[in-house]
């Protein structure tokens, strides 16, 4: 037996708290250059043991919560959900709260449709031509697409812009600093703080505006849990209870999806190869009238191609965080009960082992017999892997379907600075498109 | 073709049972119980979709 060692830690420090608020991938790819597929940095006088490759990936994925636990690693989100939602709650009742209804497969043809209706909206009142900024024309679409597919499109009818701006100063307020103190005195919490009162502030409008017993058949998410009561008959949820569940349940959902309908957007626009393929194939599924909400549950090859690409480049979540709840052990590397776990999925997409080409946009990967994702099933990880593998997988495709559908069949895109100058804004966990990132739109047919 | 579920993996979310209910059981709050892991070749394009809509990639085809 050969005795276990500790992992290797990588150069630059003593503490990596800065670089992971100003460039985390370079920290993250220079721990696997320098340390391998385990190695270490420190965050905020912590230890963090960051994986890579398939072998660590797998571990880190199979592990069940008893053993390596979220909660307490994401200490930047429990200001934002509220005390005792999610990474407050005990391994048991995440799981039991992980089997959300919403997303059961009986209910996806009902948000294909949702969808469809909501991008409809958006571009409602664009013209002929003009000009968006990615980051705010996805991020409102998507509060409008998870509130009415997750909360109800009751709910939704009272959002407007001013909903999805809260949103953001919530997302915006994700600093690393918060491994050193959640409720820290800076600018990004201050507005996270204020945006979330003003969110219970709208919610509670919301629930004074609600009939005490509405129809059966026109109930939504807020109506059943207004209509919780505690043994002595008042309502079991606050307004800020309340707001805490709708955020939670947004949040996996929100800056995710908009993210990678940007970026999306952004490698099409840098390929026009790709993007007429995909163009091509959306006006030959559509030619004999077909809804979208039939089609974005169906194969759209191209379109999903592009789509995992994006992603595979561009994952919104580029590091995952555990905390070892007993000693572990991966290849022949001790890790101490106590110590935090990372898995790098920015780094782990683009091993050029599993990924040939690893920086190119190369959506011909996932063709038959390549399958690239498939084949490389603790690599290939944009949604996670193994146990905690997102829930929303499916439904964030659909949507993306359904999104590209709408937006590539009637309008024209094309990029409004030079491709290279898009990018990503890595100073906050939260992952967002940095500005300015524009693109101009022109309709395609009357 | 023959099936093999990762019961380490499987969350019960129980996305197989609504693609294959025939080859799929998922009971409430429990793991995937697969009723037929040689199922007929005519439910090949059912339990393909099984296998590819499992959130959790805990089942596997194998062939033959």
């Amino acid at each position: 037996m050969t005795a276990l060692t500790e992992p290797r830690a990588v150069s630059g420090g003593p503490d990596h708290l800065d670089e992971l608020r100003s460039d985390p991938i370079g920290l993250m790819r220079r721990v696997r250059d320098e340390c391998g597929d385990v190695g270490e940095f420190r965050l905020a006088g912590r230890r963090v043991v960051l994986l890579s490759g398939a072998e660590a990936n797998e571990f880190f994925f199979r592990a069940p919560d008893e053993e390596l636990d979220q909660a307490e690693a994401y200490p930047f989100m429990t200001p934002i959900f509220g005390e005792g939602v999610v990474f407050d709650a005990t391994p048991e009742q995440r799981r039991e709260a992980l089997h959300n209804q919403a997303l059961k497969g009986s209910f996806l043809k009902g948000h294909a449709a949702t969808i469809a209706a909501e991008v409809d909206r958006m571009v409602a009142g664009w013209g002929d031509e003009g000009e968006i900024d990615l980051l705010d024309f996805f991020a409102e679409l998507t509060i409008y697409t998870s509130s009415a597919c997750l909360i109800g499109r009751k709910f939704r009818e009272r959002l407007d812009r001013r909903f999805a701006e809260l949103y953001h100063d919530l997302e915006r307020g994700t600093d690393a600093i918060a491994y050193v103190d959640p409720y820290a005195d800076i600018e990004s919490f201050r507005k996270r703080d204020a945006a979330r009162a003003a969110l219970v502030r709208l919610v509670q409008g919301i629930m004074d505006g609600r009939p005490p017993n509405p129809p059966r058949d026109d109930r939504d998410l807020l109506d059943v849990l207004m209509s919780i009561r505690e043994e002595d008959g008042t309502p079991k949820f606050s307004a800020d209870q309340v707001t805490g569940m709708f955020i939670s349940m947004m949040f996996a959902g929100h800056h995710t999806t908009s993210g990678t309908a940007a970026w999306t957007l952004i490698e099409l626009l840098r390929h026009p190869d790709v993007l007429d393929g995909v163009v091509g194939e959306l006006d030959g599924l559509y030619e004999d009238g077909r809804e979208v909400s039939f089609q974005a549950l169906r194969a759209i090859p191209r379109l999903e191609s592009a789509v995992k690409e994006a992603l595979r480049l561009h994952p919104p979540l580029i590091l995952l965080l555990r905390v070892a709840r007993s000693d572990q052990e991966v290849l022949g590397h001790r890790i101490p009960a106590g110590t935090m776990v990372g898995c790098s999925l920015a780094v782990s997409n683009r091993i050029a082992e599993d990924f040939p080409e690893p920086d190119a946009f190369r959506p011909e990967r996932y063709a038959s017999p390549r399958e690239e994702d498939l084949a490389n099933r603790w690599t290939w990880v944009p949604f996670g892997a193994g146990r905690h593998r997102c829930v929303g997988a499916n439904f964030a495709m659909i949507q993306l379907k359904a999104i590209f559908s709408v937006l590539l069949r009637d309008w024209e895109f094309e990029l409004a600075q030079p491709p290279g100058t898009y990018r990503n804004d890595h100073s906050k966990m939260v992952v967002q498109l940095a500005r300015p990132c524009a693109v101009r739109y022109r309709r395609r047919r009357p | 073709m023959r099936i093999e579920a990762d019961l380490d993996l499987c969350q019960g979310h129980a996305m197989c049972e609504l693609e294959a209910p025939d080859v799929f059981e998922v009971p409430p709050k429990g793991k995937v119980r697969v009723l037929d892991d040689a199922p007929d070749a005519a439910l090949r394009d059912e339990v393909a979709s099984a296998v590819r809509y499992c959130p959790t990639r805990a089942l596997k085809l194998l062939e033959p």
